[in-house]
């Protein structure tokens, strides 16, 4: 097992070292630079002195490797081009930090709704419940998050203002984001659990529990469940790193200060330093939390178990 | 004076589905005494996987439909009327059933001791402790080795012959009346079908449990079995003892069975028998006797009348034409004589 993590690990950190140096050369493969939203208005000599100090007259080639110095030499990313003075992981994690309250706050509220509606659903199978579950399920999927998110706040503001439409601060301000972010995690975990548990209840080891006289309700409870939601585990891992980045529209519309609306920011503003940290960021969550998911995979599959052991 | 433990009357299953009524099992009667082997046997599709379902009440319904007219009864109480209750305490306890596929048929995230003690737990309301005793004595029983390591593992770390084993220990927990194997040695080699065969056979002897045994495969029931059903798209069509059967059977469908056997006796060359043709669609109504599209005998009045039971014994008993006293003089097929002095 000890084995089998530092194998993952060093996996890992090449991916990430890959995804970087790619994300660097596409980077500056596209038009346009930092201070193309004023260089009009720039006088020649200041534009040149900029360049200078950030090191952007340098070959692309040369810069790389002056960014591949300071991250190995000192960990540091750098500071945003377009704000200088702002350190790039500090800005990445004070926004992250926001995202990631909203996200993990929809996302569990989104798995477990999702996971029950997809248990009630799957097991009424063809009777009301479950058409009701899978009209949720299909609204959750094909309305725009926008909508929904327009939708919360003309009914709990406009209407009954009960709650703020926008900005960020105290707890009421997450109520209405989470409700719309989670629409789509509840979409995707009640079809994905309702397909696994019918595929679960055809299985012959459940008709083995039903010969033994175990009851229904512990069938489903003993048998069905875990076995059901063994599979939903791997689905988790992106959305965990989904988590901290944000949702760009959801940010946007309700503004609150996360990681996703200024990482778009960021890719408009071409501010290098700070794309390739948050690219950085983003990808090592990704690979983290697929990594994570794997391991607890094992933990509740016994036949992963073994072969880990290996 | 032997006591019926399971009667059967005029069972029919038939299936819901979109192309139509599949009329899976036609009117099946059968008693089992008690501490008896009856064999089911017959090809593919023929309906004894449903029968064995609908006699442990686990066919699915809908699209099952256990039609009226149809009495299951064990020892005088009608299954079919059983409480939700009352059937969870039937299977299990008194009657249980292993499957065709033991690769399958166990809860890949359940060990097998826990898959054991849970219906230790259910009907003979032990506490962990006792029950986890119980599940070392039922594997050694079952002669796995290592029994005390081996109930913690999990169903993929064990072979296929083991699982059965495993299957065959959970099935005879709780010492049940009736033991209903579906085609229990079908999915496994045949050096390990012949030693859970021989399991089973010192099992039922210690257990004093009968025994249904479905089979497609007559070789399996040859020494094992004290009676044997022929069935035939969801009909019986012959029965009798295992003697009767094997020596003096006189349907031409347990002909086709009987010479499909490999036989140890004939000489090297002989091709195996194998019959043509499919059977009948179930959805489609059946006129006349439903193996006359692949009968070599077939008459015209088989081809329009249900053939009647015949009795040739107060055990054997066929559905045939061919039994008719106007009828041919047919013979039982030139392989299928003089077995007995071999
Ligand atoms: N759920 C179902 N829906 C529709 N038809 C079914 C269903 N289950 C079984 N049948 C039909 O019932 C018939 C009998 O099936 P059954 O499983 O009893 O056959 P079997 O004799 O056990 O054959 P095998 O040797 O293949 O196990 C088959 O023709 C099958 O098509
Ligand atoms: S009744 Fe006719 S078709 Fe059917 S088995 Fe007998 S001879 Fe063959
Ligand atoms: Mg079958």
């Amino acid at each position: 097992m000890g084995k089998y993590i530092v194998k993952r690990i060093g996996y890992m950190f090449l991916t990430l070292f890959i995804i970087m140096t790619l994300t660097f050369f596409l980077m500056h493969s596209i038009p346009g630079d930092p201070l193309a939203h004023m260089a009009k208005k720039l006088p020649e000599q200041i534009r040149l002195n900029y360049y200078e100090k950030y090191g952007l007259n340098k070959p692309v080639i040369v810069q790389y490797g002056k960014f591949l110095k300071n991250i190995f030499t000192k960990g540091d990313f750098g500071e945003s081009l377009r704000y200088p003075g702002r350190p790039v992981t500090d800005t990445i994690l004070k926004h992250a930090k926001i995202s990631g309250k909203l996200g993990f706050q929809a996302l569990f509220i989104g798995v477990t709704i999702g996971i029950v509606l997809g248990i009630v659903a799957a097991l009424n199978r063809n009777r009301w419940p479950d058409y009701l579950v899978m009209f949720i399920a299909i609204l959750g999927v094909t309305v725009p998050v926008f909508i929904i998110a327009a939708l919360l706040q003309y009914v709990f503001t406009v209407k009954l203002e009960l709650l703020p439409t926008f900005g960020w601060g105290d707890f009421k301000h997450t109520i209405l984001p989470t409700i719309a972010m989670c629409f789509g995690s509840i979409a995707t975990y009640a079809r994905y659990m309702r397909s696994n548990v019918l595929e679960v209840i055809n299985q012959d080891y459940i008709l083995t529990a039903q010969a033994k006289g175990v009851s229904p309700f512990n069938v489903v409870r003993k048998h069905v469940f875990r076995n059901a939601i063994l599979p939903a585990i791997t689905i988790l891992g992106p959305q965990i790193a989904g988590i901290f980045t944000g949702s760009f529209v959801i940010e946007k519309i309700f503004g609150i200060p996360g990681l996703g609306f200024y990482y778009v920011s960021a890719i408009n503003d071409r501010d290098y330093t700070m794309i390739i940290g948050t690219t950085i960021f983003f990808a090592a969550l990704f690979v983290f939390s697929q990594l994570i998911v794997d391991l607890l995979y094992g933990v509740v599959d016994p036949r992963i178990r073994v072969s880990n052991d290996k | 004076m032997v006591e019926k433990i399971l009667e059967v009357k005029n069972l029919q299953v038939s299936f819901h589905t979109y192309a139509g009524e599949v009329r899976a099992v036609r009117g099946i009667d059968f008693d089992l005494d008690k501490g008896e082997t009856l064999a089911l046997v017959g090809e593919s599709g023929c309906g004894k996987t449903v029968t064995a379902k609908a006699i442990m009440r686990l066919l699915k319904v809908p699209p099952a439909e256990i039609k009226k007219g149809s009495e299951i009864i064990f020892n005088g109480e009608d299954v079919l009327k059983m409480s939700k209750k009352r059937l969870s305490s039937f299977r299990g306890e008194d009657i249980s059933m292993i499957f065709q596929d033991p690769m399958t048929s166990l809860n890949p995230t359940m060990t097998i001791g826990n898959q054991i003690m849970e219906s230790l737990k259910i009907h003979k309301k032990l506490n962990k402790k006792e029950a986890e005793k119980e599940a070392i004595k039922l594997l050694e029983l079952v002669n796995i080795p290592n029994a005390k390591e081996r109930i913690k593992s999990f169903p993929h770390q064990l072979s296929g012959g083991m699982r059965q084993r495993v299957m065959i220990a959970i099935a005879l927990s709780c010492n049940p009346k009736i033991l209903i194997a579906d085609e229990p040695t079908t999915a496994l080699d045949v050096t390990i079908q012949a030693q859970i065969l021989d399991l089973l056979k010192e099992l039922k002897k210690e257990f004093e449990t009968a025994i249904i045994l479905v089979t497609h495969d007559l070789g399996v029931v040859a020494n094992f079995a004290d009676k044997i059903q022929v069935m035939y798209a969801g009909q019986v069509v012959e029965r009798g003892t295992r003697d009767e059967i094997f020596y003096n059977s006189m349907h031409p469908y347990t002909w086709a069975l009987l010479s499909s056997v490999p036989r140890l006796n004939t000489k090297g060359k002989e091709e195996l028998y194998a019959l043509g043709g499919t059977p009948p669609d179930l959805i489609l109504p059946l006129k006349g006797c439903p193996f006359s599209s692949r009968c070599e005998h077939c008459m015209e009045i088989c081809l329009e009348e249900k053939p009647e039971i015949t009795k040739l014994s107060d055990t054997h008993s066929l559905s045939c034409w061919l039994q008719h006293p106007y009828a041919p003089k047919t013979e039982r097929p030139a392989v299928l004589r003089g077995e007995r002095d071999e």
